[in-house]
């Protein structure tokens, strides 16, 4: 992502510092734009520091303690002084929220830090609907959708009704619910290199309930789950036995920024 | 039995491939969460049960000696006898002695983990004892020479096609021409040969879901009244609990059940739910005449004192493993020991050790829906980390393919 730090947007609004996320900055950086742009049209006084790292979940979740702990330092230095915190993930965002001040329980001054990040740390759907209030994104797309709630975002922040509201907001667009929507996708981080076989048969069970769909789109808050579904699409389609599913970020729809090939589309570089 | 859980990435690329195996697990896992759903859906006060499930639990555990001690006073004072055992040879060795002495030749069985974890059948075996598993599901894996792949519905791994073959083998006197396709024909296949078998035992073994430390009551829930035929008709009951199973009071038991069955199996109660209170009296018509409880420790006193005491609130519903991901893919086998899903792989490694089971706390992708339906609330991915994190200090798992 460009450095982004002298923001035009309206200088009253909160200061927010966009967390863009490994996976966002390396695959797909078309969903850090979207969310720039979700977030400034909102009137932040929006913010990309570029000093910034990983989340460090993924050191946290393979029982990294030092790694993780260093990390989460560096995260509080950088982004303790914002008003808000956001990012484009749920995954992210809960390991925030939620794991610094666990990271950090026996540590009272870095505790307190994480407290204090944590509680203004929010996954970007929801910190425009239960933060910002927005309701109306003025977006439209002509598009059969469905909706996966990343476990993250699901079960650790409670993410399940902000992106649909955003969404019932975009004109022309239809989403129906899937069977999956809140079931694994098989990625879980390190999970799927560890245990390849049990993930491919988990995100199989996902691809049979798209195709059970007439949905044409996919759509979710977490790149991860994504480029892990929209990943054995493409090799069922390669076998001629796939959903015929495209796969997007909420957050590209939301900003009506959808001029990008879909993940996994277009030329190979 | 012998772990095969460091095999587990063998173990579950074989469970991946089995066709039975798969078809078996694709009925489980549709059957046992829509009953779940339905289930939470009639009780509204079902999320603040919960609450009161695991407040219930983390008491009885921060007073566990207490209560373990009004038990055993309790229980003596109904006529039985307890016992303590602080490893599964000790129950072993003590189960055996109580056969002996009662000149069994054969034990009928009710279902018990504890006796799964324990090996005792194979101990019996060894020393001329023939255990009879008595639950369907024990028995026809008992058939089959198989450990259980689910706590609650051991033969669930099983497809129906499968048993029949096992009593055509097994079943001596079985008529070639009889159907076997129904459910209701196998149950009843099934039913005539266990019933002299409960009518012959000498001993009766049975687990217990709660031990009631006000009364000295154990408690046991079924589905196929098998338990109570168990523990009534023969002259000894014998009860193999560890030592969490403990609960302060009749109320408290009640309250357990009601989020038992319905976490377990989506019923409002089970079919059954017995209350064993010592002996038979002078003036009851039947009951045994002598009342064991075997008290069994196996590490759960190690797990008090540390950060795994969470796990000591599990109940044993099997939702864990009813809802994740990872079971439902490869069942219960491949997590190569007694108890598998979420909370086996939180368990397994107290009980017998990291080192025979690294990779179960990293076979999960944290996705935390066995913590959104736990009916104690324990914090499983939490308890799944602080493992990661000991496997990780001590490098236990150091080829990066894995296996």
């Amino acid at each position: 992502m460009p450095q982004n730090d002298q923001s035009p947007s309206s200088p009253s609004g909160p200061r927010v510092a966009l967390f863009v996320t490994c996976l966002v900055d390396l695959f797909r950086p078309s969903v850090g734009f979207a969310a720039v742009k979700l977030l400034e049209d909102a009137g932040c006084r929006l913010e990309v520091p570029a000093a910034q790292i990983c989340c460090g979940q993924p050191a946290y979740n393979s029982g990294d303690q030092a790694n993780a702990k260093d990390i989460a330092r560096r995260n509080i230095e950088i982004f303790g002084d914002y008003d808000y915190v956001v990012a484009p993930s749920g995954s992210c965002a809960g390991m925030i929220r939620v794991h610094y001040p666990t990271l950090f329980a026996d540590d009272p001054h870095l505790k307190s830090r994480a407290d204090a990040l944590s509680t203004r740390t929010y996954e970007l759907t929801s910190f425009l609907v239960d933060v910002l209030n927005v309701e109306n994104l003025g977006a439209k797309l002509e598009a059969k959708t469905t909706y996966h709630d990343s476990c993250a975002g699901l079960r650790e922040l409670k993410i399940k009704s902000q992106p649909r509201r955003l969404l019932a907001s975009v004109g022309g667009l239809e989403l129906q619910e899937y069977e999956g929507a809140e079931s694994c996708c098989g990625f879980g981080g390190t999970f799927c290199v560890k245990y390849s076989d049990i993930s491919d048969s988990m995100v199989q069970s996902r691809a049979d309930e798209l195709t059970a769909t007439d949905a044409e789109l996919l759509l979710g808050g977490d790149l991860g789950c994504l480029l892990n579904i929209q990943g054995k699409i493409s090799r069922l389609n390669d076998q001629g036995a796939g959903p015929n599913v495209k796969v997007r970020h909420v957050a590209e729809v939301l900003a009506g920024m959808t001029g990008e090939p879909a993940i996994g589309e277009g030329e190979e570089v | 039995m012998k772990p095969t859980s460091l095999a587990f990435p063998k173990n579950a690329r074989a469970a991946l491939g089995d066709k039975n195996l798969q078809t078996a697990l694709d009925r489980m896992r549709s059957g046992f969460v829509a009953r779940r759903a339905d289930a939470v859906a009639r009780l509204p006060e079902f999320q603040d049960l919960r609450d009161r499930a695991r407040d219930i639990k983390s008491h009885t555990l921060a007073n566990l000696d207490a209560y373990l001690e009004r038990y055993e006073g309790e229980v003596k004072k109904s006529g039985g006898q307890v016992h303590w055992a602080k490893d599964g040879g000790e129950l072993c060795r003590i189960v055996l002695d109580i056969c002996q002495q009662a000149g069994a030749k054969t034990v009928t069985k009710g279902k018990s983990m504890i006796g799964e974890e324990i090996a005792v059948n194979d101990y019996l075996e060894e020393h001329g004892i023939e255990p009879i598993e008595t639950d369907l599901g024990e028995y026809i894996i008992q058939l089959r020479g198989e450990a259980p792949s689910h706590i609650i519905a051991p033969a669930s791994h099983v497809t129906k096609d499968q048993v029949a073959a096992s009593f055509r083998e097994t079943h001596g006197e079985l008529d070639e021409s009889r159907s076997l396709e129904a459910p209701a024909e196998l149950l009843a296949e099934a039913r005539s040969v266990m019933r002299q078998k409960f009518i012959n035992a000498d001993v009766g073994i049975t687990g217990a879901n709660f031990l009631i430390a006000e009364t000295g009551t154990s408690v046991i829930v079924t589905n196929e009244g098998n338990g109570d035929l168990t523990q009534s008709l023969p002259k000894v009951h014998v009860v193999l609990a560890s030592i969490e199973k403990v609960v302060p009071t009749l109320e408290d038991a009640t309250t357990l059940l009601r989020v038992l069955a319905r976490s377990a199996t989506g019923q409002d109660m089970s079919s059954y739910t017995t209350f064993s209170t010592g002996p038979r009296r002078p003036d009851d018509p039947d009951g045994p005449g002598d009342y064991h409880v075997i008290l069994l420790d196996n590490g759960r006193t190690d797990m008090l004192a540390g950060e795994f005491r969470e796990m000591l609130r599990c109940i044993r519903c099997g939702a864990c493993l009813n809802h994740c991901p990872v079971y439902g893919a490869i069942g219960g086998h491949a997590y190569g020991w007694v108890y598998p899903g979420p909370m086996g792989a939180v368990l397994t490694p107290s009980l017998i050790g990291l080192d025979e089971a690294a990779h179960l706390p990293q076979a999960s992708t944290l996705c935390g829906k066995c913590e959104e339906i736990c009916p104690v609330r324990i914090p499983l991915p939490q308890l799944l980390r602080n493992w990661r994190n000991q496997v990780f200090d001590r490098r236990l798992i150091k080829k990066p393919g894995w296996d």
